[in-house]
């Protein structure tokens, strides 16, 4: 040190002292205990990924091409899930067509339309309470509205209903994070529209949703993750665990009114399949379905950390 | 000198300010469907309630209610006894909520206390990641290793199909949800607080305990009733590592038995065989009836408390 | 209408230049704006009683006053952006060329065309140049083919062409904040409207850039009438032709402030010999 010392050399030796400190045993020791439930964490997500790829790697680097477009077999080593891509494509699909729009309109109204009156806080609470509802029970409504009641139009335990019950699963979770997105739009901006002369729903589609799209695409990416592992509400509305006899071809609108399967119903019923070689044959499609669903995480994830970044 | 009027508008009437009416009639169709979307969510919860109580209502005033309070579990047979699914739904969620807590908890108070933004940017993802994993998967891996390399060596008695596997497995998923919840309570604390405590030179164990988490305990209360609903009602882990169609009643966790989802679950899918047989069918709803309640309930306590956080800051 | 005209002072003559530089004197035409015994109300709290205001066309007419008076408040009745505030309701009247805004025949989205408005912060959409300008005609289904034009004259009438002619379909972000408040301003006048108003315009922007919209003003001021809320007195002294100075009153029952209208004349009386104590103590700084 350069500086003049204007302390004589015990005080300043006692200054340093004190200023450091005594160690803070306790405080290392909490700390440690924070970051070991951090570890464990991570150690649960890594083992659990590792058993899944050690034991569906073989069939996955195997015979992946046969696996993907196979049908459901006794035997595992000749089964492959190609029945359950198809059922969860058109879960992926009607999702896509119905709760999205429906969901993103609902937030659109409850942020820039609904007055702030009992009727509209009773609307949101209800879809909070929706959001929390267990997805068995969405299987209870899909049966009694979309199995039974709407037979005529959905021909009963169909794809349709089972999408359809997934659909009206994930729409609260839409709506609530369409909400959050359209939420932070600045009011500046709406204001600037309203200035100008424009209606609400010029200012909303030309500048609100723009402002608000990635935040909304995020929400409804991770919605369709949800969408595309869930089982229990298919399995309510009539999902077929084994091979099911389709019309053919990949994207036959035919398919949607014939009994179906996805891939969450056929890892349900391959995982409890006692016989020789299905636990290879389960873990192989979980890692089908993990490759669908992370990677739709994935991106959301993603563009949300470099739309936060941006802003 | 000749008058010159400056006319800087020709007269303006009403009618010029009425503006035009194709936009006027678009801007009420459009609130018409964007009204009708949100109370899509009204009808939803509605036709729930309906289908429910009708078909609950319906089993209740056909079944014997003694066949509520019997033995086990037995649709089939027509043996309804509720406590068997209510005993496993307590023990696979109690499970599952003394493993997540704890964990939950420390890696929320180390993401919102400790951790510097760039350990956050890596961890928050592998939590979400965690979170984005299907149930099913969960139940396989419950079923494959958990059950085997855990609960097989607490209690080497145990079949490989177990409700413990089951709430270590729903503990797993629900560890994502504690830890996100509390943490954004934990960081809507205002950081005026915790200045205040460095302020008066206290570590920051002793700031993180004795000022954080006492302002963030209803936002920490709420993480906790939403893991518990959602641990009540999680099907598909106890449907594939629960390992059971019907069941003798077990208060013991080392059982194969069914919870009140797992119950409805395999009821249904067993599909067709099942409706038509008696009343085992609308049992089904009985049981919905029952979980929805009990969830609703929850959730709307969940919900109450997050508000009064929210007031508060 | 006769109480207005004894309150606020007579303005006999207009003087405008004709084209070919004749000066001729004509009869004052009727104000553009008028407020007439204007109330706001924020649900049952009163935030503003008892303005009386005409704004006569081609003059900049300053609102100054302590924060929460109401000036704001005031500003956006004029042109039903307060329809957009939850609980906000207003009695009396607002005429535009005579004609009452709050009847319910009038559509507040046209009303907000003709008479428009320039905000605190400038906040131009994070669109290009060009898109800021063309959305307000656009919506209200001007042709097409005009755009080009019409983006120009805006643009060299908010004396902003000349920096970015080159760049029109470049973000409206990347000008500085003086430059997107111009623009704010060009995209306002693209709507071609005849009243601009404008909320503390330069409260967002340092010295330089302000001057640049004051000197602004006394250019659109051919062209159009401008209300504007400044909380700077001095601006007020420098722009404006008329000045409102609005106060606070604090209700002794309920501790609820509402905002007054004191004293409304020519911006160089208000200055030098004001009517009322109170304004005579806020321009001198003796206020509070």
């Amino acid at each position: 040190m350069a500086l003049p010392t204007i302390l004589d050399r015990g005080t300043a030796e006692r200054v340093r002292r004190d200023l450091k400190g005594s160690r803070d045993l306790s405080g290392t020791l909490f700390r440690t205990v924070l970051q070991l439930g951090l570890l464990l964490t991570v150690v649960i997500l890594a083992v659990l990924l590792g058993q899944v790829l050690s034991l569906g790697w073989g069939t996955v680097s195997g015979r992946l091409g046969d696996f993907l477009t196979a049908e459901s077999r006794s035997r595992a080593a000749e089964a492959g899930v190609f029945q359950g891509l198809r059922g969860t494509l058109w879960i992926a699909i009607i999702v896509t067509i119905v709760a999205f729009p429906l969901g993103i309109a609902a937030a659109v109204y409850l942020e820039e339309y609904a007055p702030k009156t009992r009727l509209t806080n009773f609307i949101e609470l209800n879809i909070r309470n929706l959001a929390g509802v267990p997805s068995v029970v969405y299987g209870i409504l899909a049966y009694t509205i979309f199995v039974t009641v709407l037979e005529p139009v959905t021909g009963g335990k169909t794809a349709l209903s089972g999408a359809l019950a997934v659909a009206v699963l994930v729409l609260p979770v839409v709506i609530i994070t369409s909400a959050e997105a359209i939420r932070a739009v600045p009011s500046s901006l709406r204001e600037a529209g309203f200035g100008v002369g424009a209606t609400r729903w010029e200012v909303t589609r030309s500048h609100v949703l723009p402002y608000a799209a990635p935040g909304i695409l995020t929400g409804t990416l991770l919605s369709l993750g949800r969408a595309l592992g869930e089982a229990a509400p298919l399995i309510l509305v009539g999902a077929i665990p084994g091979s099911v006899g389709y019309s053919g071809g990949l994207l036959n609108p035919a398919q949607l009114h014939e009994q179906f399967t996805a891939m969450p119903i056929v890892i349900a019923s391959w995982s409890t399949n006692a016989r020789e070689g299905f636990d290879r044959a389960t873990a192989a499609a979980i890692i089908v379905l993990l490759v669908v669903v992370l990677m739709a995480n994935a991106t959301a994830i993603i563009m949300r950390n470099r739309f936060e970044k941006k802003r | 000198m000749t008058d010159i009027t400056i006319v800087d508008h020709p007269a303006l009437t009403i009618g010029d300010l009425r503006g035009s009416r194709k936009r006027l009639a678009r801007e009420r169709r459009v609130k018409l469907f964007l009204m009708g979307a949100a109370m899509t969510s009204v009808l939803i919860s509605v036709l729930i309630v309906v289908s429910l109580v009708t078909e609950a209502g319906r089993f209740l005033s056909s079944a014997d209610l003694g066949s509520l309070w019997t033995s086990g579990w037995f649709p089939r047979e027509g043996f309804f006894d509720i406590k068997t699914l209510v005993v496993a739904t307590l023990m696979v969620t109690g499970i599952a909520i003394v493993v997540a807590f704890p964990i939950g908890f420390a890696s929320a108070v180390y993401l919102a206390e400790y951790a510097s933004a760039r350990s956050r940017r890596i961890i928050k993802p592998v939590l979400e990641t965690l979170a984005g994993i299907p149930s099913v998967v969960l139940g396989f891996f419950a079923l494959t290793w958990i059950s085997p390399n855990v609960v097989q060596r607490l209690n080497p008695d145990a079949p490989l199909s177990n409700l413990f596997a089951a709430g270590l497995g729903v503990a797993i998923l629900t560890i994502p949800l504690v830890a996100s919840v509390s943490e954004d309570a934990m960081s809507s604390v205002p950081n005026a607080l915790r200045e205040a405590s460095a302020g008066l030179g206290a570590r920051r164990m002793t700031t993180s305990l004795r000022i954080v988490v006492p302002a963030a305990v209803s936002g920490l209360v709420a993480a906790a009733i939403l893991a518990i609903s959602r641990a009540i009602g999680e099907t598909m882990v106890v449907l594939i590592a629960g390992g059971a169609d019907q069941a003798q009643f077990t208060a013991s966790p080392f059982q194969p038995s069914l919870t009140m989802t797992a119950a409805m679950a395999s009821l249904a899918g067993g599909s067709d065989a099942v409706v038509g047989q008696g009343n085992a069918y609308q049992s089904l709803f009985f049981v919905g009836f029952l979980l929805f309640l009990i969830t609703l309930g929850l959730n709307v306590a969940a919900t109450r408390i997050v508000r009064r956080v929210r007031q508060k800051y | 209408m006769s109480t207005e005209q004894v309150r606020a002072p007579q303005r006999p003559t207009v003087s405008r230049t004709q084209p070919e530089g004749v000066v001729t004197e004509t009869p004052a035409s009727p104000a553009v704006l008028q407020a007439d015994d204007l109330h706001v109300y924020y649900g049952e709290f009163l935030a503003v009683k008892d303005v009386d205001l005409d704004v006569p066309p081609h003059e900049i007419v300053a609102m100054i006053g302590p924060s929460g008076c109401g000036k704001s408040t005031v500003l956006r009745c004029l042109n039903r952006m307060n329809d957009l505030i939850e609980g906000c309701r207003v009695t009396g009247a607002v005429r535009y060329h005579g004609i009452d805004l709050y009847q319910p025949a009038v559509n507040p989205v046209e009303v907000r065309r003709r008479i428009g408005m320039v905000f605190q912060k400038p906040n131009p959409f994070p669109k290009s140049i060009y898109e800021n300008i063309v959305f307000g005609p656009r919506i209200s289904g001007m042709p097409k083919a005009g755009f080009e034009e019409l983006v120009e004259t805006s643009l060299r009438k908010a004396a902003l062409w000349d920096e970015v002619k080159d760049r029109l379909k470049s973000s409206a972000l990347g000008l500085s904040g003086g430059q997107q408040q111009r623009l704010c301003i060009a995209r306002a006048i693209a709507s071609n409207p005849d009243v601009l108003l404008m909320d503390e315009p330069c409260s967002a922007l340092d010295p330089i850039a302000t001057g640049r919209i004051e000197d602004l003003m006394h250019e659109l001021k051919a062209d159009y009438t401008i209300v504007i809320v400044t909380h700077n007195m001095q601006q007020a002294a420098r722009v404006s032709d008329k000045t409102a100075f609005f106060t606070v009153e604090v209700n002794p029952d309920s501790d609820r402030r509402t905002g007054v209208l004191v004293e409304y004349d020519d911006t160089e009386k208000i200055f030098s010999a004001p009517a009322d104590q109170r304004t005579e103590n806020y321009v001198t700084g003796r206020f509070g």
